[in-house]
């Protein structure tokens, strides 16, 4: 697929969302509401479970795949409590030293007067700063859309994977044709130019690995052969990560970031 | 008024130089004609309307730091066209030339009322201050400088946000200095940042809201969304006001409003009561 393909697919309503992997890889998954703070925000799900053995906290951006339920979910835009919400159920994962696993898939944070006002940018900033720092095994992957500073917060990980239909970008390849060359019907060659796709990124090791997406249309066994790999590499990425001391992995999460970009 | 010597016109910088043959600007503001040599000695402060017009990053160094304490780090580091984007090269060459300087960031060691601190900042001439590979490599590098000298860092952002042409590259650099940031936090050092018109998108959110004490210059845009963007959610006009530093304060996101000619006393007064005691206290 081109890349503005991938793109555009990546938007499609019939796609999995976070809810979908989540019903797919955590067992007694327990849903947990709100920032203490402000509300609840339905863009983010977030919650308790068991991926196999091993309780984990999952934070997912959510879509919605109706148009109920993308309504309820702000078609996966979150507004500054959502942030806050991943938060503060990040922090109780660390004081209970169990790993996070963030599913992302979002066209980016809420624009908007209100979201604004509450102070997303605040928000996000303040995740980056704790991911960066987070005391507690963190793996996130981008299941659909990466759109900018919304997706980023919850990217902070030791651990980025993609899906090999995703895509993760700075600028959505419509507003970067916008801006940069006054038109948009130019977002096929922004989407080429911004290397946005997973092979793009796996190349130049943004993301850690690629895995394949999800399929409506797949039957029960090859769902099932699906769900038995997916569950056996983060197992295997989980139980390595979990051996190493909190202070070993804060530090090697800082040299991942910090060589990105270096000159 | 306590700080006459600000108002004296400096001499040798590079605007005044450039901008010899049109000696008049217009405010963007109120359209006032004002007199450079006018509008330079009021640090660029519209007198008619009050607008803090855009500065340069070095006219700022002058006024806040101690007379020649400023000594400058990572000066010639230079971006690269990481993705091979289309036309970046002529951007770069094209900002290098209007801006003279080599990247959208001017970092360095100085003091401010004595207190020695790192501190960089942002050049909006330099493509709009976007933030690209070099800008986030080099605020990384303050942080860690002032992390490894246990000194405080002193931030004054101005960005559109993102560089695009750098694509993810740009994205991440959002993640490392908000890592180095933390790392300066957890060492109990301070960190300061003032807020000039615009600071959005990008550096909003990350390292222009990551301060312990977060200042801004008066109307100066805050925010992370795009206007444009945000009108079409909304559906009506944005209130009055909207993403300007006193509406953000009022929201509870900026400590401080600063006149341009408060901010080196203020901040020196900041950095004083933020001092260790030497003794090691109790
Ligand atoms: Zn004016």
């Amino acid at each position: 697929m081109e890349a503005y393909d991938i793109v555009k697919n990546s938007r499609n309503a019939d796609r999995w969302c976070a809810s979908d992997y989540i019903k797919l890889l955590i067992t007694d998954f327990l849903e947990l509401h709100g920032d203490r703070k402000y509300g609840d925000d339905k863009a983010v799900i977030a919650g308790i479970g068991k991926l196999l053995d091993r309780p984990i906290t999952v934070i997912g951006i959510e879509k919605g795949n109706d148009i109920v339920s993308r309504l309820e979910h702000n078609f996966g835009s979150a507004h500054p409590e959502g942030y806050r919400k991943a938060m503060r159920l990040m922090k109780e994962a660390e004081k209970f030293g169990r790993p996070v696993l963030c599913l992302i898939d979002t066209a980016g944070a809420y624009a908007g007067v209100d979201a604004e006002e509450r102070g997303q940018g605040q928000a996000i900033a303040e995740s980056l700063m704790l991911m960066s720092s987070l005391r507690t095994p963190v793996i996130s992957i981008i299941i659909g859309e990466g759109g900018s500073g919304g997706a980023l917060a919850l990217a902070v990980s030791d651990r980025l994977y993609m899906l090999d239909d995703a895509y993760f970008s700075v600028v959505s390849p419509e507003n970067c044709a916008t801006i940069l060359w006054k038109n948009n019907k130019y977002a096929d060659k922004a989407a080429d130019a911004l290397k946005l796709t997973a092979v793009d990124l796996k190349e130049r090791e943004i993301i850690d690995d690629v895995f394949k997406t999800a399929s409506s249309a797949w039957d029960e066994k090859t769902i099932n052969i699906y769900k038995e790999k997916l569950l056996t590499k983060l197992d295997k990425e989980y139980e390595s990560l979990a051996k190493m001391p909190a202070l070993d992995l804060v530090d090697m999460r800082y040299k991942k970031y910090r060589r990105i970009g270096r000159v | 008024m306590k700080f006459q010597g600000l108002l004296k016109p400096a001499c040798n910088s590079l605007e005044d130089e450039s901008e010899k043959n049109l000696d008049v600007r217009v405010c963007s503001r109120c359209g006032s004609s004002v007199l450079k040599s006018d509008l330079r000695a009021n640090l660029y402060i519209c007198p008619e309307c009050n607008a803090h017009l855009m500065m340069r990053a070095r006219r700022r160094i002058e006024i806040l730091c101690d007379k020649s304490s400023f000594v400058e780090i990572d000066k010639g580091m230079e971006s690269e066209n990481l993705l091979g984007f289309p036309g970046y090269e002529d951007k770069i060459r094209a900002a290098k030339e209007k801006s003279r300087e080599n990247e959208a960031v001017v970092c360095g060691k100085a003091r401010i009322g004595g207190n020695p601190l790192y501190i960089f900042v942002m050049e909006p001439s330099f493509m709009m201050g976007s933030m690209g590979s070099i800008v986030g490599e080099k605020i990384t590098r303050c942080f860690e400088k002032a992390i490894e000298e246990k000194l405080p860092v002193l931030g004054i952002t101005v960005s559109g946000g993102a560089r695009m042409q750098e694509g993810i590259f740009s994205l991440m650099q959002m993640t490392k200095v908000s890592a180095a940031v933390k790392r300066h936090d957890d060492a109990g050092l301070l960190y300061m940042a003032l807020l000039t018109n615009p600071t959005t998108g990008g550096v909003d959110a990350s390292f222009a809201m990551q301060a312990d004490i977060i200042l801004a210059e008066p109307g100066a845009r805050v925010g992370f969304a795009g206007p444009r963007v945000i009108e079409q959610t909304y559906r009506k006009k944005l209130p009055d006001g909207f993403q300007k530093a006193e509406a953000v304060m009022e929201c509870g996101f900026i400590d401080m409003i600063l006149s341009r000619f408060d901010q080196k006393r203020v901040i020196a007064s900041l950095l004083d009561m933020h001092k260790e005691e030497i003794d090691g206290g109790i």
